[in-house]
């Protein structure tokens, strides 16, 4: 409990995380209002309410990875170690503070966006009405979790925040994608990336929507919805387990 | 007490720290003092544990930093005093630092005190001056009200009157019975602080002694000696094997020998002399001819300072 107030206290002591916070509500629940808006009468659908979570996503990864980096930047990850020898307790602690932060502004802004689709167009069918339904929206919070533990790991291998940032947006936004153009096995390899499994968790195969497009593109895994979280989140574990060993070995 | 043994660290192909060994004793400052690069910090950083030790170990109070519980009850460090988030306030900073320690959340106000920040404690740090940072330092450092205490280079770059400040307030601690352990580049600035040394160069201990011996034994002592009968005083002194350099107007300085001695030879000799008098070499030059090929980087510069020291001397 020490540790994780240690870190609280020095999450909400600087502006980095409320500006993030802010930008990822920002563009989530305005792109949600945009798809929304610009829909014919009539359509709609749970789904396209969380359009804008892929671009939220960036934003968060950023957050997370300037949680550890900006520590390594001005010498108070040394400070931390000094006060905390115990290194892997100390990055654990901030890992599950970040993440719940994380957790909770994913949440508000996956409600938000299906609240303000909601707002926008009363006639259109927004109901909640299958659990695909629930998981495409309270999904975005774990999602955006476990990525925020990604980027952590990232960023504790990587230690400084342009390299962090380029290696995590490079890979999100285009590595995943380009790999698919690999002849033959490229789509195969795609199938187990993790950010397309996770993916999956989300989208799930589009049943509970009205027709596919009506909603961000649909993941190429053929994983289970449980199991695709399973997938990733084991994925963002290891990372953080190879980054704190890394840590633990390396001067500070 | 600090106590290092055989303590080395390597950083690839270079040895930034040698088979040290040293010890540091309670209840009075410890001068840790060496050129720049020489590995100071980087010891006190191994004394952190945030740096592993290629070999050898240090403990305090015979025990590793990392089995300490509550740190910083016991140690308490400025290594860097930039290491704050610029956007943190003073107080917020050490509240984090309390906490992480369990400390009580008053502590960070009676530091805050104590370093005189109690007016700026709710100011961004990346707004301070060098000498408002050095105080947080400080301050993080006081926090736990530990027995041992180490700072590094903590007047570098403070005005006359912050220089005074810390001088004074190393003294406090020390009076108060803690363990202090302060390095610096600057000999002078240690025997007005420390009362032990220990004296490092390119990574190897080179003494560890009182202030006063060090110094003793660093300013090479110099007799200029002035004589109407200056060859029969050379070959006396030649004799009794001093070193003689010429010096200005006639007159000799000769090193090796005290100005008793040379007095005794004289009078034994039946030689005049119009002059006797002893000469103190300056602290830093001193600690220039100890630490003198200990240097890490050399610069042509540096030669050419010291041969405009040389002829100052002459």
């Amino acid at each position: 409990m020490t540790l994780l107030a240690t870190e609280r206290i020095k999450l909400f002591t600087t502006r980095s995380p409320w500006w993030c916070a802010l930008l990822t509500l920002a563009v989530t629940i305005g792109f949600a209002a945009l798809i929304t808006g610009t829909t014919d009468a009539g359509g709609g659908s749970v789904a396209a309410t969380q359009f804008g979570y892929q671009f939220g996503l960036p934003v968060i990864m950023v957050l997370a990875a300037l949680s550890v980096t900006t520590e390594y930047r001005f010498g108070t990850m040394r400070t931390t170690f000094q006060a905390i020898p115990n290194r892997a307790a100390a990055l654990l602690a901030k890992t599950a503070v970040v993440a719940l932060l994380v957790l909770v502004i994913g949440e508000i802004s996956a409600f938000g966006s299906w609240g303000i689709a909601n707002l926008l167009k009363p006639s259109a069918d927004f109901a909640l009405n299958s659990s695909a339904d629930w998981i495409n929206v309270t999904g975005v919070g774990l999602v955006y979790a476990l990525a925020a533990v990604v980027a952590i790991a990232v960023g504790l291998l990587v230690r400084h925040s342009a390299g962090a940032i380029a290696l995590l947006m490079i890979y999100g936004l285009a590595v995943e994608n380009l790999i698919r153009l690999i002849p033959n096995v490229g789509d195969d390899i795609y199938k187990w990336l993790p950010f397309n499994v996770a993916n999956r968790f989300l989208t799930g195969d589009g049943s509970n929507r009205g027709a596919v497009l009506d909603g961000p593109p649909l993941s190429t895994s053929s994983l289970g919805t449980w199991w695709a979280l399973a997938y990733f989140a084991a994925f963002a574990f290891v990372m953080l387990a190879i980054a704190i060993t890394v840590t633990r070995k390396r001067d500070a | 007490m600090i106590e290092a043994t055989s303590l080395t660290k390597r950083y690839g192909k270079t040895l930034a720290v040698s088979n040290l060994s040293f010890t540091v004793e309670s209840g009075q400052v410890t001068g840790f003092l060496g050129p720049n690069g020489a590995g100071k910090s980087t010891t006190m950083r191994m004394i952190l544990g945030l740096d592993n030790p290629s070999s050898g170990r240090v403990t305090i109070g015979g025990k590793s930093y990392h089995e300490l519980k509550d740190p910083l009850r016991t140690v308490g460090a400025l290594l860097d005093a930039k290491w704050v988030h610029p956007n943190r306030s003073a107080r917020a900073h050490l509240a984090w630092m309390a906490r992480s320690n369990r400390l009580p959340s008053s502590r960070v106000d009676e530091v805050l005190e104590t370093v005189g920040l109690t007016s700026v404690a709710g100011k961004r740090a990346g707004g301070f001056s060098l000498g408002m940072s050095q105080r947080l330092g400080i301050a993080a450092a006081l926090l736990g009200d530990p027995e041992v205490l180490l700072f590094d280079e903590p007047v570098n770059g403070l005005d006359p009157e912050g220089i005074l400040w810390i001088r004074k307030f190393m003294h406090r601690l020390a009076d108060e019975g803690r363990t202090v352990f302060v390095s610096s580049h600057l000999l002078s600035e240690m025997a007005l602080t420390a009362s032990q040394l220990v004296v490092i160069g390119k990574g190897r201990l080179i003494s560890q002694s009182s202030t006063k011996d060090f110094v003793a034994r660093a300013a090479e002592n110099t007799v200029k000696v002035r004589s109407p009968q200056l060859p029969q005083l050379r070959g006396a002194l030649e004799q009794a094997s001093a070193r003689i350099a010429p010096g200005e107007d006639g007159s000799l300085i000769v090193s090796g020998m005290d100005s008793e001695k040379i007095g005794e030879l004289a009078a034994g000799n039946g030689i005049v002399l119009h002059e006797l008098a002893p000469q103190t070499g300056s602290l830093e030059q001193a600690f220039m001819q100890i630490t003198g090929d200990s240097v890490e980087y050399h610069t042509g510069l540096e030669i050419e300072a010291e041969q405009v020291l040389e002829t100052a001397v002459k």
